[in-house]
């Protein structure tokens, strides 16, 4: 079941300010702006990762003070772009590793693993007893989403997973994730930089700038936004002519 | 058997026991001591400078300073042990910090953010990956402590050093060397085996 966000005044000094933000269950949204805008602050206000020195997360109507961070950690996916895959564990140990906290006994964390990689284009009996530094960096990150997305998450947290990739990779990867989303029932926050992904994987944008929301809307209407920062991107993206 | 070969055998035994009775308190007391210390920074840096300290006292002067202790101190082999164990307890903190502290960010990030308990967290990632670097401080702890050893012989410690002592005081080159030689293969012996538990470590 997909989790509802909302924040309301949050201040983490010094990184964001004031920080109002209300997600519903099942939205996909990006968070876009420049580094240092305070993307990555607010993503991890959502699981506690960053703790906010005024103002409530709530997720799904209770405070995140009053939640038990790490059951809600183990129905969050969380993917980020140094992939942080537990580099002394094989591919599908790694994949493994929420539903063993869950209990999930082997044959059902198989079952789930092996037709997850086999889409993401990691063919199970090719991956799946391989460890992470005999693999590309495209490979590292499609496992990343495999373990994010495993358990069938309540919310998916994205902090540029794609970041460090080729363009071409990235585009696959993209579209991927957006293949595995569909079926799952999750919210999802995507922080990026990138103004063409922010619009691919999520519905609404909402973009930052020195700590503050500046702007919030539908992703299609994003070209068409005057918010300084994002006329500042799509400016510094598009090809010389 | 010839009485030296006798001796011999059972100089290194007594060498080998010393040695691995204080490497093996010492890795007991180190390891927790240097996950103590990743967790509590400023207590951790005064506790790594005792460590340091201890170190930097020469070998014979520190069976000096223990054997008037009561209960711990004294002339024989127990005097010997401490000492030991007091020497192996820097190299195994010590390495033991670093290999926490050189696990990625990312990688401890991820198992926060998936919900490890701090403990979960201890010994399904952050102990795994720094055990190359623990299995490091040991082997020095090992090697370093075969060679202080043979100087505990000069407080009635026991060990090869005791032939090598009797040998200097005869004047006698093959006692000496009966004493010296062995010493000196068990800490190649000791330093290759953990090398090789090392490198399998890191895979």
């Amino acid at each position: 079941m997909a989790s509802s966000i909302e924040m309301s005044d949050v201040t983490v000094e010094p990184m964001v300010r004031n920080i109002d933000l209300r997600i519903a269950a099942g939205e996909a949204v990006a968070f876009i702006g420049r580094s240092g805008a305070g993307k990555t602050t607010s993503l991890r206000l959502i699981n506690g990762l960053v703790t906010p020195a005024s103002g409530e997360v709530r997720i799904d109507g209770v405070a995140l003070a009053k939640t038990d961070l790490i059951a809600l950690r183990r129905r969050t996916g969380y993917i980020i772009q140094s992939s942080g895959l537990f580099p002394h564990r094989t591919v599908l140990r790694n994949v493994a590793t929420i539903p063993r906290l869950l209990g999930w006994d082997d044959v059902r964390i198989r079952d789930a693993a092996a037709p997850l990689l086999d889409r993401l284009g990691l063919p199970f009996a090719k991956f799946a007893s391989r460890y992470p530094r005999s693999l590309s960096g495209g490979e590292q990150q499609r496992v990343g989403i495999a373990r994010a997305m495993i358990a069938r998450p309540s919310i998916l947290l994205c902090d540029e997973p794609f970041g460090a990739l080729d363009p071409i990779v990235r585009r696959e990867l993209q579209e991927g994730f957006c293949a595995i989303r569909e079926e799952g029932n999750t919210t999802i926050v995507f922080v990026t930089h990138d103004l063409a992904e922010a619009m691919r994987v999520a519905e609404r944008v909402v973009v930052f700038d020195g700590g503050c929301i500046v702007a919030d809307t539908p992703a299609r209407e994003l070209p068409r936004s005057d918010a300084a920062v994002v006329r500042q991107l799509v400016a510094a993206a598009s090809l010389p002519s | 058997m010839s009485t030296l070969a006798a001796d011999v055998l059972r100089a290194t035994g007594e060498h080998v026991i010393i040695v691995a009775i204080s490497v093996i308190v010492a890795i007991i007391a180190g390891v927790p001591l240097g996950i103590w210390c990743v967790r509590r920074a400023a207590a951790g840096r005064a506790a790594l400078r005792l460590v340091d300290a201890i170190q930097t006292i020469p070998s014979l002067a520190l069976f000096g300073l223990l054997i008037p202790i009561p209960f711990i101190g004294g002339i024989g082999m127990r005097t010997a042990i401490v000492a030991l164990i007091l020497y192996s307890l820097l190299p195994i903190v010590r390495n033991t910090v670093i290999g926490i502290r050189g696990v990625d960010a990312g990688v401890r990030e991820a198992g926060v953010a998936m919900g490890f308990t701090p403990r979960q967290l201890l010994f399904e990632v952050e102990l795994p990956l720094a055990m190359p670097s623990i299995v490091a401080g040991i082997r020095i702890a090992t090697v370093t402590g075969i060679g202080v050893a043979t100087i505990a012989a000069a407080i009635g410690g026991g060990g090869l050093g005791t032939l090598i002592f009797r040998g200097v005081a005869m004047v006698d080159t093959r006692l000496m060397l009966a004493g010296a030689a062995p010493a000196a293969v068990l800490a190649i012996v000791a330093d290759v085996v953990m090398t090789a538990v090392e490198r399998r470590l890191e895979r």
